[in-house]
């Protein structure tokens, strides 16, 4: 079981207060009515999946219910960074 | 060349000393293949198997990075059926379903497949009328299913528990007959030796760590045996799938979690038959040896670590305890986790890509051990032709551009 920093409640907790939401960083479209079917199946389906560091979002469903991005290894399944939601990240290993 | 198995040298070997042949032989890779396989799990060696004894194609290798029968195919839990939902989604796993019907004849290789038959059980009104539209559905698509009522369950599995105040009831399942079982790691021995002997290499301890494209064209693979040259790659890498697209250049609509399995001590035949329960969700078999198979959800979140947490497990074994009260005292004697390749829609990719002869099948998230003959079988054609197998052409990888998804999340078994 994962222990989190929730950032909001600046307490650590355990992972069954929390709900994985998926990849960090994925923005909507800007000019959804602009854009290519091509680029609709990236921002909707594709993903990065990536084996190795991982930023993503987690949701403290049954605690503050307010999103976070973690940096987590999906590999040794370390958390090396918890930052509140909206967090700028300039190096993005994923 | 290794000899073919029968009543004879079975008894031969057995009598004389457990003197046997080796039944996947050890080769060093050649510096060139028309078609290399990666991945050496029941598809991929099913494929190679299927190129060989179908397609003509004989020049080709499966390289594997561990050993055969060590990935997902001998992590699963074995469990056989093909009582999907939509007409796409039940072609193919009905396709599966026939060729496991002649599957230990035609390899030459006892894989243990045993139609013992599945219950998917209902646990409310909205389950049972989902059930019978899928019973229905099947039926027009030739699959055998039925709807039992509880009665009939507790008639069939004495041990299952019906009463109407547990949390989830019992309200009915679905029943496919042709279900079952089978050996898995068996399933992957069988399909190497004959693929080998069909004069595939299969190459074991062998990581492919690039993929060499060279103007929008596969060139071969870099691997930690060397690099080996080949027209075609087809890519079969469950798990992984994520990691080789990237390797190409491309991306896949896929994400990666970790889904758990443990088994109990062996215990007397007390399970005849396969139950598993999307809504409770837990399901349940007795191998041959004896032992429990449960099998567990996924984790929600991304991982290559083939290790889950333990209340995933915790949940399964709750479900299992409500449906089987006489198993609360039954000892687990290990648990595991293999790394799943689930897609948006539950449904595989089996595809051609952008990089010209280069092909993945991936995408089977958690229940792709029923389908490794069909798999293998559709995967083969596609390659070999350069065009998608019929029963392969809605499992396009554009589906996700154009839309046309196959949502089988109600029939997959396993949440996502």
């Amino acid at each position: 079981m994962f222990l989190f920093y929730c950032p909001y409640c600046k307490e650590e907790r355990e992972q069954n207060e929390f709900s994985a939401a998926g990849e960090a960083f994925i923005a909507r479209p800007k000019t959804p009515e602009a854009i290519s079917d091509e680029d609709w199946a990236e921002y909707v389906f594709y993903r990065t999946n990536h084996k190795g560091n991982h930023w993503e979002q987690w949701v403290h469903t049954n605690g503050c219910r307010k999103y976070f991005i973690v940096k987590r290894s999906t590999i040794s399944h370390e958390i090396l960074q918890v930052e509140p939601f909206g967090t700028e990240i300039s190096e993005q290993e994923s | 060349m290794q000899k073919k198995y029968s009543w004879y040298s079975l008894l031969k070997a057995g009598l004389s000393g457990q003197d046997w042949d080796q039944a996947i032989p050890l080769v060093e890779p050649k510096s060139k293949y028309d078609i290399i396989i990666v991945g050496g799990g029941g598809h991929g060696l099913a494929t190679a198997y299927y190129l060989a004894k179908e397609c003509g194609v004989k020049n080709v290798a499966v390289v594997e990075k561990g050993y055969i029968g060590g990935g997902n195919t001998g992590r699963n839990t074995t469990i056989i059926r093909s009582n999907y939902l939509r007409d796409e989604a039940s072609s193919l796993y009905e396709h599966a379903m026939k060729l496991w019907e002649g599957i230990s004849e035609d390899l030459n290789f006892n894989v243990m497949f045993s139609q013992r038959g599945v219950y998917n059980l209902g646990h409310s009104l909205q389950d049972m009328r989902d059930i019978e539209r899928r019973v229905n559905a099947n039926v027009l698509n030739g699959v055998d299913a039925q709807v039992v009522d509880a009665n009939e369950i507790k008639q069939q599995i004495p041990i299952i528990n019906i009463t109407k105040n547990a949390r989830y009831p019992v309200m009915g399942a679905s029943y496919q007959p042709r279900g079952g079982v089978a050996r898995h790691d068996g399933v992957a021995w069988g399909f190497a030796r004959a693929a080998a002997m069909l004069g595939v290499d299969i190459i074991q301890d062998c990581e492919v760590i690039d993929i060499e494209v060279e103007q929008g064209r596969v060139k071969g693979v870099k691997t930690t045996r060397g690099d080996i040259l080949a027209d075609r790659v087809g890519c079969v890498s469950a798990g992984h799938s994520s990691v080789l697209a990237k390797m190409a250049g491309l991306r896949l609509p896929i994400e990666s979690h970790p889904l758990q399995a443990f088994v109990s001590e062996a215990m007397k035949p007390v399970l005849h038959t396969v139950v598993m329960s999307n809504a409770v969700h837990g399901y349940i078999s007795q191998s041959d040896k004896g032992d429990l198979v449960i099998g567990a959800g996924i984790d929600s979140y991304n991982s290559y670590a083939q290790r889950g947490n333990s209340q995933i497990i915790e949940h399964a074994a709750a479900a299992i305890l409500e449906l089987f009260p006489i198993f609360s005292r039954v000892r687990m004697n290990r648990q595991w986790g293999g790394i799943v390749d689930v897609c948006p829609d539950a449904c595989p990719i089996i595809s051609p890509t952008k990089v010209e002869g280069l092909y993945f099948n991936c995408g089977w998230g958690t229940g792709g051990f029923k389908a490794t003959p069909g798999s293998g079988n559709v995967f083969a054609h596609t390659i070999a032709q350069d065009k998608q197998h019929p029963l392969a052409v809605p499992f396009n990888i554009d589906r996700f551009t154009t839309g046309a998804l196959i949502d089988e999340h109600g029939a997959a078994g396993v949440a996502h």
